[in-house]
């Protein structure tokens, strides 16, 4: 007899949850058995040294990369094979970490491509929201710029900017402060803050900075490919920082 | 010197055919990376599809016949776009990312077109539809059943060879009859006559006539360029296009159907080919082999230019049009009759089209040598990136 298994995974209150998952660059085995989940408007924070698979693993979940085994739900669902636009269209918005500004485009253009994620993509959205202006007013004055003239701390507010106007409901951010001046960083953390607070969206971080690290609400520590060690951040002690990710 | 101006306005002309025809092959290249030997095939197309369109009106004779031209414009651009889109979608798409096999497949769907174009008859269109349509047909009934076995791709293979049966019988079947047997165009050229309003002069300027196909050639590609321009910088699928021609991955991560993206640019590429193709129509004979005669020249437009410039596509097609027109028709010697015999020996030699063009050639590689990145190549950080 087949018993019926209650909706699985997906409880109420988790947008995303990845077990098992297994990734592969050609032979090369990249992520191992990854297990993450992170729960509606709430920052998850993954950390770790360079080359352990962060960068990898959003890859996966934006879907420039497949998983070969492990299942990832998101919003009751699975992911499979799906190709990274329909990924941004169900709501998954990827800040990478070059920043991936389109060199020869305004910032406008660029502002503009953000919102090929909404339903009706940019044929019926040509308005951008103020909220994003209001967040980086830099980006206001600049409209009419290339995005490759743009500073780096710019591109990073830019590509932010960007993503959040494609309304998603879980926002990767890969490394936002990477090479990026104190003042930028804390306008980046507090405009993530506000968005998080006025639309409820999930936030998945990827970082090494403390300050920003300290902010989300879980942390998932990476090493190897693998999760070795996860909790709420309140519990996050020197000696795991230390262990996880100064070098 | 009138002779001169004129071979400049011969050269002009010709230029304007390889500028929209190298725009087409500049903006695939671009934004795939896919260099489409077959582009050539493309013009051919657009030239016989004119043909087509020349013979449908021509029983109706007097006015409606006169207005063919711009509807065989019309049709040579859908055609071929479509073509262009069923190409990509079928192979172009199985092969991204490994350039040297896009280029061998592509130079093999150029022998097809021309072999299709040469031999074929309505016996075998109505075989290679029904063959298509039914492996199609076979294969989408047997998918819904069997997609979860192991053995469903030699399944797929099994029923794709035996709709190729079929379809051959058809082919075998039909050939018998007379009339569905007969090639519809034949291995010899075809005659594309223009209309009675492009033929004749349009009047004069400083003593100079103003040829009307020539004049219409040159207004066509500047009024194609333009629409181009705008297509690329003010509407929704030109923004598409430029993002994702400059970051795929990312376009892809914010949401642009990249692969949609593909099969419109590639099938506006191919419709731009199929539009130079029907200007071809009014300078020069048309026959199956025409496409090899104009892809080296817009390969050679492209690369002194710069690949991605369009200031340098422009300049480069119309100089290399100029050039050759002016070599290859020797009005030097009639521009300068007093020339030392040994100039006027070496100038007779090259006052031929296909020498010429070796001349041109020449002459490209060795600009090349100093500049191999072509007259205006791309500056900049994104460039280097």
């Amino acid at each position: 007899m087949i018993s019926q298994a209650p909706a699985p995974a997906t409880a109420r209150g988790t947008l995303l949850r990845v077990s098992g998952v297994n990734v592969y660059y050609g032979e090369s085995h990249i992520l191992r058995n990854v297990d993450l989940k992170i729960p509606e408007g709430e920052m998850v924070c993954l950390i770790g040294r360079n080359g352990v698979g962060k960068t990898t693993f959003l890859k996966t979940l934006i879907g420039l990369l497949h998983h070969k085994s492990g299942t990832i739900d998101y919003e009751g669902s699975q992911l499979l094979s799906e190709p990274p636009y329909q990924r941004a269209r169900r709501g998954i918005g990827y800040v990478s970490q070059g920043r991936d500004i389109i060199p020869q485009l305004t910032v406008k253009e660029n502002l503009l491509l953000g919102m090929e994620a909404l339903p009706g993509g940019l044929a019926r959205n040509r308005h951008i929201d103020p909220l994003v202006f209001d967040l980086f007013p830099i980006l206001e004055k600049f409209l009419a710029r290339k995005g490759g003239d743009l500073s780096g701390g710019q591109q990073q507010q830019l590509a932010i900017a960007r993503a959040l106007l494609g309304k998603p409901k879980l926002l990767l951010l890969d490394e936002p402060t990477e090479g990026i001046q104190p003042s930028v960083i804390l306008d980046i953390e507090r405009a993530v803050h506000r968005i998080m607070n006025e639309t409820g969206i999930s936030v998945l971080l990827v970082e090494q900075h403390l300050h920003f690290v300290r902010q989300s609400s879980y942390y998932y520590a990476m090493q190897r490919g693998g999760i070795v060690a996860s909790g709420p951040t309140t519990s996050l002690s020197d000696a795991v920082v230390k262990e996880f990710l100064t070098v | 010197m009138e002779l001169f101006f004129s071979q400049i306005l011969d050269g002009v002309s010709i230029g304007s055919v390889l500028l929209v025809s190298a725009t087409g092959l500049a903006i695939v290249f671009g934004l795939m990376g896919v260099i489409n030997l077959a582009h050539g095939e493309f013009m051919m197309l657009g030239a016989y599809v004119t043909f087509v369109v020349q013979s449908i009106f021509k029983p109706m004779g007097g006015v409606l016949f006169e207005l063919y031209f711009p509807i065989a414009l019309v049709a040579a651009f859908v055609v071929t776009a479509l073509v262009g889109v069923l190409l990509e979608r079928t192979l172009i798409r199985q092969l991204y990312g490994r350039p040297l096999e896009t280029l061998l497949a592509t130079w093999g769907v150029s022998l097809i077109m021309v072999q299709l174009i040469r031999s074929v008859t309505t016996a075998m269109i109505a075989a290679i539809v029904a063959g298509v349509l039914l492996g199609l047909l076979a294969v989408r009934f047997l998918a819904a059943r069997f997609a979860e076995y192991p053995f469903f791709p030699y399944l797929r293979g099994v029923v794709w060879a035996a709709a190729l049966g079929v379809g051959l019988a058809i082919n075998g079947a039909l050939a018998s009859v007379r009339p569905l047997a007969s090639a519809w165009f034949g291995p010899r050229n075809i005659d594309v006559t223009a209309p009675k309003w492009l033929q004749g002069s349009w009047g004069k300027i400083a003593g100079i006539e103003l040829p009307g196909i020539r004049i219409f050639i040159i207004l066509l590609s500047v009024a194609l360029l333009l629409a181009m321009l705008w297509f690329l910088r003010k509407s929704v699928w030109g923004l598409r296009m430029r993002a994702v021609t400059q970051n795929r991955q990312m376009s892809n991560c914010l949401g642009i159907p990249t692969d949609r993206v593909d099969s419109i640019t590639f099938g506006i590429g191919s419709g731009l080919a199929g539009v130079a193709g029907v200007g071809i129509t009014l300078l020069g004979s048309v026959g199956p082999n025409l496409g090899a005669a104009y892809i080296v020249s817009c390969f050679m437009v492209i690369v002194l230019g710069g690949v991605g410039n369009l200031t340098g596509t422009v300049i480069a097609s119309l100089l290399l049009g100029i050039l050759q027109s002016v070599i290859g028709s020797g009005s030097i010697l009639i521009a300068f009759p007093d020339l030392p015999a040994s100039v006027k020996g070496v100038v007779e030699f090259f006052a031929t089209t296909s020498m010429s063009l070796v001349l041109v050639f020449t002459f490209i590689i060795a600009f090349l040598q100093f500049r191999p990145n072509g007259m205006f190549p791309q500056k900049g950080r994104s460039v280097e990136v």
